[in-house]
């Protein structure tokens, strides 16, 4: 969090090397819950980034204002707020999504990602920084829940954002739509992070701590 | 439908943890021992409790008759942060070596996402006053359940020759699917 941080790397960091599911194991939630489907991991992902992006301007704003004692307890309201907003939004123009979603969006409070953030960054630095940031933070969080979206659907259902892609040959696994299937994929996603971030493997050294 | 039914359906067959993938966090967390897994698997219950209770009144009794139930996310989770913090003072009064076995677990519990899921799942399934009791304890006994079992394997697993690039976080994954996976079995019996 130093401030010889250029702007670009508050922003890049999010993406891989201190990507909020991969590299943190935070939110992890609503990472396993709604990623049966590509459309429903962007939905969440985009809801998330909305309400991280918002309470991340309002707190860094906010900054000098709210006592030390209770910042927790702000934090928790303005995000609150914000979820309250992001989930009407869904329920008026796209029912079908916040239907399928259900008590994931208003989970989006306790999403131990965003008031990690908030504590850890936004309460810290201003304004311009902190909207790069969670910027980064939020794109990082949905390409994993897209990417695990994608992988589930192909194999659970045979389609990609509902659209079939595989022929009738496909008999598809149930089981990667069902619980399990979340759980094993990410296990293997994680595994293939250590991988590639192995410094044995490459020159670059590890960004996993 | 009977409180036996809510309570199992709660503990096993729909288990917060393997099924709705709330608490995920303590549950990757917290359990490498199965004494802090039992710890930490009774603090959750009794908050759960306490909360299923007063999340209960609050909606019933002030914010459907104000009219204002927009701001139930707020009030729930405003009423769970306070309701841990006073879990920690009275437990502190009252029995010291408690706390301090708990101690840490404590103030995690507020951003234990399975504590909000239980609140909202209450309100969506319209549960009586006794329901939601019962559904509250049920969810506490299946979290409990579920740490326990995995911290029982994960300590197995420290002598297990786990590939290099599994060790960790993705190893606990894999074995949350398998969990998950035999949890399933009991999915015919509602």
């Amino acid at each position: 969090m130093s401030s010889t941080a250029t702007l670009k790397t508050e922003f890049i960091k999010g993406i891989w090397k201190e990507n909020p599911v991969m590299a943190s194991l935070l939110g992890l939630c609503p990472t396993l819950a709604v990623t049966n489907a590509a459309n429903n991991g962007l939905a969440m992902g985009l809801a998330t980034t909305f309400v991280l992006l918002s309470s991340s301007l309002m707190i860094s704003a906010l900054r000098n204002f709210i006592p030390h004692q209770v910042r927790i307890a702000g934090y928790i309201v303005i995000i609150a707020t914000f979820v309250t907003v992001a989930d009407r939004f869904l329920a008026a123009y796209f029912p079908v999504i916040s239907a399928s979603l259900g008590p994931y969006i208003p989970l989006i409070v306790v999403n131990c990602l965003i008031l990690g953030r908030q504590e850890a960054f936004s309460s810290r630095n201003g304004i311009g920084r902190s909207l790069l940031d969670s910027l980064g933070m939020g794109i990082g969080f949905i390409i994993v829940l897209v990417v695990l979206g994608i992988i589930r659907e192909i194999l659970g259902s045979g389609s990609i954002f509902g659209i079939a892609i595989l022929g009738d040959w496909f008999t598809p696994w149930m089981v990667m739509i069902l619980p399990p299937g979340a759980f094993l994929t990410l296990g293997i996603l994680i595994a293939l992070a250590n991988w590639y971030n192995d410094p044995s493997r490459s020159k670059e050294g590890r960004a996993v701590s | 439908m009977s409180y036996f039914l809510i309570f199992f359906s709660a503990a096993i067959v729909n288990n917060f943890v393997l099924a709705y993938f709330l608490g995920i966090c303590p549950f990757v967390g917290v359990s490498k021992r199965v004494s802090s897994a039992v710890s930490m698997g009774m603090a959750v219950t009794f908050v759960m409790l306490i909360t299923a209770v007063v999340t209960w009144l609050i909606y019933h009794l002030i914010l459907v008759p104000f009219d204002v139930v927009i701001l139930q996310y707020v009030s729930f989770i405003l009423v769970i942060a306070s309701l841990v913090q006073l879990v920690e003072m009275f437990i502190r009064k009252v029995s010291k070596p408690l706390y301090d076995t708990l101690g840490i677990f404590l103030p995690l519990i507020t951003t234990n996402c399975a504590i909000l899921g239980l609140a909202l799942f209450s309100v969506l399934r319209d549960y009586s006053f006794m329901e939601s009791v019962v559904f509250g304890l049920g969810a506490g006994a299946g979290f409990t359940l579920a740490l326990v079992i995995m911290a029982g394997i994960r300590e197995e697993l420290e002598l297990a020759p786990v590939p290099k690039y599994f060790q960790g976080a993705a190893i606990t994954m894999i074995v949350a699917g398998g969990l998950a996976l035999a949890f399933m079995g009991f999915a015919g019996m509602i």
